[in-house]
């Protein structure tokens, strides 16, 4: 079936039978899972159908009207969009069969245990070891120390990269693992940032045992694998159409509508040029999401969160100026754990603020420069010193 | 807001594109382009002719009952985009663009003066030129150089770029448009030693000049000569873009081949991230130039808004990218031989060509509801 008269048959049938109305959001889900309709081009079996990516719009549109409820994507997003890619790619069929369903459904959410305190830009040195069990089980026992985790608090499942081999250079000796966040070796802190809030943790691992069953891809070959995770991370963004002032120009731009008695000459010539990049920023998401409709996805994408890093610090820091001594207060410095992140959330200090991270975030914008730099303009690398050096001979 | 843009290039298009960089390839080199500069001749007549007439080109905004392709501004932007990177000296952006589109927008009526003109150019016959400063941004004031006795005019326009091609010069004078040939009595065109060398601008004396009127009255002369500068300021984006483009590639290359240091210059980080910046704005130029011509091309209530949004984030782009590839070329980029400086003086002149920057974001602002305090 890759029709999509079909599939759109299909899915009235299967609202027929499961009306969202008088159908509890759980049972929906699971059994929308196992109709093949959550993501249409996984295989049948694993909630899919087999049938291209694109048709799940179909589904989508069918489901909206008729008032389904969703499996809340934003609250999931690390299982829906790094986890399951990697567990489909790399995964056994028990692992596929045990764990993508939950996951889907958001029965089980997922968290990333990646970063480290001394690995951020230079993942690939990270320390956080996994060595075999002296019990002879095949488990492995690891320790270490993540950070930058968002979930971890809330979550189930864990897809965690550590070094099995450190006598090899850095790249080989990294196995990945799928790691159960309730095992008692796990300890999960908020991680308090600018905002005030704590949208991420500190997690550290001690002595946490982990079966064989639960390492995806060989022995060694963490390193290829995380690069499927971490190729969808950057994939994610740029899908859907943006209205005109549909980001964090917003607000500043009804603000300057609604209050005369903030405008300056020098503020109205720095909003006109933020509103011309952003505007601009628009078009370029807009001409990138043509292309990947028309099957000739570009070498644009890569530049997108560059773009969107630096003009939402600077349009966020425009507004806090804007609005005169009202830029002095912050609405609220208490301790929160959002589950759902908004940049363009909250008022303008929050904004000015969180939108610092949005540099750092998934690939700091000086690594994504020199990404653009080598693999789009095909500019030669700096030397390295880091390549053919076992790892545990590495400066740190 | 209207429908999205199409932001792509059509297959056809880009058959456009090839067809015109191989005959740029061939006819307009860089080495040419500057021992010309060089001469009293700062136009190729020989290379106008292959694409205006031979080509078609300057006919592509003119519908087809009046002689032209009938194409739309979708094509022409991709013309400008391949002219830009070549920095060709011809005189296709005032002639073929502003010049025709302000023809456009007046009477066409068959046998009438405009409907002539139009043929003419649209054939590659002959040049017409805005007979305006290079500066002139739509909607502004009228412009009050010219003024016109017994049917003839009297009145000196500056600053007036690629008038020394020009058969025809459209003079707006008291309210009205006029046509007027530059070989009739009363006419001079005097060369400037302008920044731009391959966009030279000139001095127009009109000590009574013979004139055929274009527009009946004033409203009529306003309208024609929003649409033609609205529409170019559109399209220079693209010719910007192409400009750009073309900077930004050389660097690369030049950047991949010099050595220093033992290493390839482009190897340094300091270097690569400055690339990869001007990539960034080339792409986000290439996305507001598109949609600025299919804006245009579809003649859509935001033609003023595309215009201005494009004018004003590709002028300084095209200017940044051009000063980058100077200052990332070392020593060679200040040299008389090497062609970037065609690339800055175009470049910058451009910045201050129907509207700077500045400008254009007045216009936005009326046009988006963010006034001035």
């Amino acid at each position: 079936m890759t029709d999509a008269t079909e599939l759109r048959t299909r899915t009235r049938e299967f609202l027929a039978e499961h009306p969202p109305a008088s159908t509890p959001r759980e049972e929906f889900l699971r059994a929308r899972f196992d109709a093949g309709l959550a993501w249409v081009h996984y295989p049948q079996g694993l909630g899919g159908l087999g049938v291209p990516r694109a048709l799940q719009a179909v589904v989508d549109a069918e489901l909206e009207a008729a008032g389904a409820p969703d499996n809340d994507p934003r609250r999931i997003g690390i299982g829906l969009g790094m986890a399951a890619p990697t567990i489909l790619a790399f995964g056994t069929d028990e692992q596929k069969q045990r764990l993508l369903r939950p996951l889907w459904t958001g029965d089980e959410v997922w968290c990333q245990l990646f970063s480290e305190p001394g690995a951020g830009s230079d993942l690939a040195a990270l320390a956080t070891r996994a060595i075999p069990a002296s019990d002879g089980s095949g488990d492995w026992i690891v320790n270490g120390q993540k950070v930058w985790t968002s979930n971890a608090h809330n979550a189930r499942w864990a897809i965690l990269i550590a070094r099995t081999d450190p006598d090899l250079p850095k790249h080989r000796g990294i196995s990945y693992f799928l790691c159960d966040m309730t095992d008692p070796g796990v300890e999960v802190r908020p991680l308090r940032q600018i905002t005030g809030e704590a949208e991420f943790n500190e997690v550290f691992l001690t002595d946490v045992r982990i079966p064989d069953a639960m390492r995806l891809g060989g022995i060694g070959d963490g390193w290829k694998v995380a690069q499927t995770t971490l190729m969808n991370e950057r994939v994610a963004i740029g899908g859907s159409r943006i209205p005109r002032e549909g980001g964090m120009i917003a607000s500043t731009a009804a603000l300057w509508r609604e209050r005369p008695d903030l405008r300056t000459h020098d503020l109205h010539q720095r909003l006109l040029e933020l509103w011309v990049e952003a505007e601009v920023a628009r078009l370029t998401g807009e001409r990138l999401r043509q292309q990947l409709v028309a099957g000739q996805p570009g070498p644009e994408g890569s530049g997108m969160k560059l773009g969107f890093a630096r003009l939402n610090q600077r349009i966020s820091g425009l507004e806090v100026e804007l609005l005169g001594e009202e830029g002095l207060l912050y609405d609220d410095w208490t301790l929160r754990r959002p589950e759902i992140v908004d940049f363009t959330g909250r008022e303008a200090g929050y904004r000015y603020l969180r939108s610092k991270g949005n540099s750092i975030e998934g690939g700091t914008s000086e690594v994504l420069l020199n990404i653009v730099a080598e693999r789009v303009l095909g500019l030669p690398s700096e030397p390295r010193t880091d390549k053919d050096v076992a790892w545990k001979d590495l400066a740190r | 807001m209207s429908a999205t843009p199409d932001l792509l290039y059509s297959d056809t298009e880009d058959e456009l594109r090839s067809a015109l960089r191989g005959l740029l390839t061939d006819r307009c080199d860089p080495a040419a382009v500057i021992a010309r500069t060089e001469t009293g001749e700062p136009h190729d007549p020989a290379l106008w002719k292959a694409l205006a007439a031979d080509m078609g080109l300057a006919g592509l905004l003119i519908p087809e009952d009046l002689g032209g392709q009938g194409a739309t501004h979708r094509e022409v932007a991709v013309v400008l985009e391949e002219l830009g990177r070549a920095i060709a000296p011809v005189p296709y952006l005032t002639s073929a663009v502003i010049a025709t589109e302000t023809l456009l927008a007046g009477d066409t009526t068959k046998g009438g003066v405009a409907a002539g003109l139009l043929a003419e150019l649209a054939a590659g016959r002959r040049v017409a030129v805005l007979a305006l400063p290079w500066t002139t941004a739509p909607g502004g004031a009228p412009y009050a150089g010219v003024e016109q006795r017994d049917g003839q005019l009297h009145g000196r326009v500056t600053g007036v770029a690629d008038a020394l091609a020009a058969d025809v010069l459209l003079v707006p004078a008291d309210g009205l448009l006029y046509a007027v040939e530059t070989a009739a009595e009363g006419v001079a065109v005097t060369a400037q030693t302008a920044l731009d060398l391959t966009r030279p601008t000139a001095v127009v004396e009109l000590t009574g000049a013979p004139a055929r009127p274009l527009t009946g009255d004033p409203a009529a002369t306003r309208l024609a000569l929003d649409k033609g500068l609205s529409a170019g300021a559109g399209l220079l984006a693209s010719e910007q873009l192409g400009l750009a483009d073309w900077c930004l590639t050389e660097t690369v290359r030049h950047t991949r081949e010099r050595n220093q240091f033992n290493r390839p210059v482009g190897s340094f980080q300091a270097l690569k991230h400055r690339m990869a910046e001007l990539w960034l704005e080339v792409v986000n130029s290439r996305a507001a130039a598109r949609n600025a011509a299919d804006v245009l091309a579809t003649g859509g209530d935001e033609r003023a808004l595309a215009a201005s949004l494009a004018q004003s984030y590709c002028a300084p782009v095209a200017v940044r990218v051009a000063e980058e590839a100077l200052q990332l070329h070392g020593g060679i980029g200040m040299t008389w031989e090497h062609p970037v400086h065609l690339y800055l003086k175009r470049a910058k002149s451009d910045s201050l060509a129907l509207g700077s920057a500045g400008r254009h974001r007045e216009l936005i602002a009326d046009l988006v509801d963010l006034p001035a305090p």
